[in-house]
C-alpha cells in the first residue's frame, strides 16, 4: 500500500503536516490540496511543514512551501519548515526563500 | 580525448509518473561510479527539474500525452565526467533567456516557481539549453564527479 503522503498533528496553536512522499510535480497537487484544507479547517498560528521523511524534492516543493506562506497568510499564520536534510536545505537557500517573511527553517 | 564508457537511452512518455522513473534510472546509471551522495541528489534533482519542465510546459497544448515522449540519453566518460541530455518535440521556447531566468515562469502560480533552470544550473556543472518554437527544447547537462 502506498504511504500516506501527509500525516497531521495539531499541538498548541501548531499544525505540523509531515509530508511522507518524494515531492515532485506529480506529487505536489494532493500534497497541497490535503495541507490547504486542513490548514483552512483548523486555523493554526503556525503551520508546520514536516520534510524528515521527505528523501526527495525538486523546485515543484518551492513552489509547494511558497504558496502554504501565501495560504497561511490569509489566515493570519506563519510557516515553519522542520526536518530539512542538508540537500533540501540546499534547494530552500538556493531559492532564498527562507528569508522571506512568515517563514522559519530548521534542519536536521 | 575523454571515452565513452558507458550510455542509456530512455524513451518516456510525457506523463508526470515519468519523472520519479527518471530519477531512479539516472540514479542507478550513476551509482556504479559510486558518486557523493550530494552529487546523486543534485543529479536526480537537475534530471527532475529537465522532465518536469518537457511535460509541464513543452507539451502543454497536446491533448494526448501519451503520443508525446521525453527523451533522455546518459552517457558516462572516463573522465568521471555525466552528461544528461533531455529533449522534447514540444512548443519550445520563445526566449530562452529570459526563460531560464529565476522567477519566470509561464506556468500556473503555485505549482512552479520559476526556480527550474537555475536548480540545473546550480547542481551541474554546465547548462545548455537549445529550442526552435515549434520543433522542441534540448537541455544538457554535465556533471563531473569527484574522483
Amino acid at each position: 500500500m502506498e504511504r500516506e503522503e501527509v500525516c497531521f498533528t495539531t499541538r498548541n496553536n501548531s499544525l505540523v503536516a509531515k509530508i511522507g512522499c518524494e515531492v515532485d510535480h506529480h506529487t505536489a497537487k494532493r500534497v497541497r490540496e490535503k495541507i490547504d484544507s486542513e490548514l483552512f479547517m483548523t486555523k493554526p498560528e503556525v503551520l508546520v511543514l514536516d520534510f524528515s521523511e521527505v528523501r526527495f524534492m525538486d523546485s515543484s516543493g518551492l513552489a509547494l512551501i511558497l504558496g502554504r506562506v501565501e495560504c497561511a497568510g490569509v489566515i493570519g499564520a506563519r510557516v515553519h519548515l522542520s526536518g530539512l536534510s542538508p540537500q533540501l536545505l540546499k534547494l530552500v537557500k538556493l531559492a532564498g526563500i527562507e528569508k522571506i517573511k512568515n517563514l522559519t527553517v530548521s534542519g536536521g | 580525448m575523454k571515452r565513452i564508457i558507458n550510455e542509456m537511452k530512455l524513451r518516456l512518455v510525457a506523463k508526470s509518473v515519468n519523472e520519479s522513473v527518471a530519477r531512479s534510472c539516472i540514479s542507478a546509471f550513476a551509482a556504479e561510479q559510486n558518486p557523493t551522495i550530494e552529487e546523486l541528489c543534485d543529479l536526480r534533482c537537475a534530471v527532475s527539474e529537465a522532465v518536469t519542465n518537457a511535460i509541464v510546459h513543452a507539451y502543454r497544448d497536446r491533448t494526448d500525452p501519451e503520443n508525446c515522449y521525453i527523451y533522455i540519453s546518459v552517457r558516462l566518460y572516463d573522465s568521471r565526467e555525466i552528461t544528461v541530455e533531455v529533449s522534447d518535440n514540444g512548443c519550445g521556447i520563445e526566449d530562452v533567456e529570459r526563460a531560464r531566468a529565476p522567477m519566470f515562469t509561464t506556468g500556473e502560480p503555485g505549482e512552479r516557481c520559476g526556480m527550474g533552470f537555475l536548480v540545473m544550473e546550480s547542481f551541474t556543472d554546465g547548462l545548455t539549453v537549445k529550442s526552435r518554437l515549434g520543433r522542441g527544447t534540448t537541455v544538457l547537462m554535465r556533471k563531473i564527479l569527484k574522483p
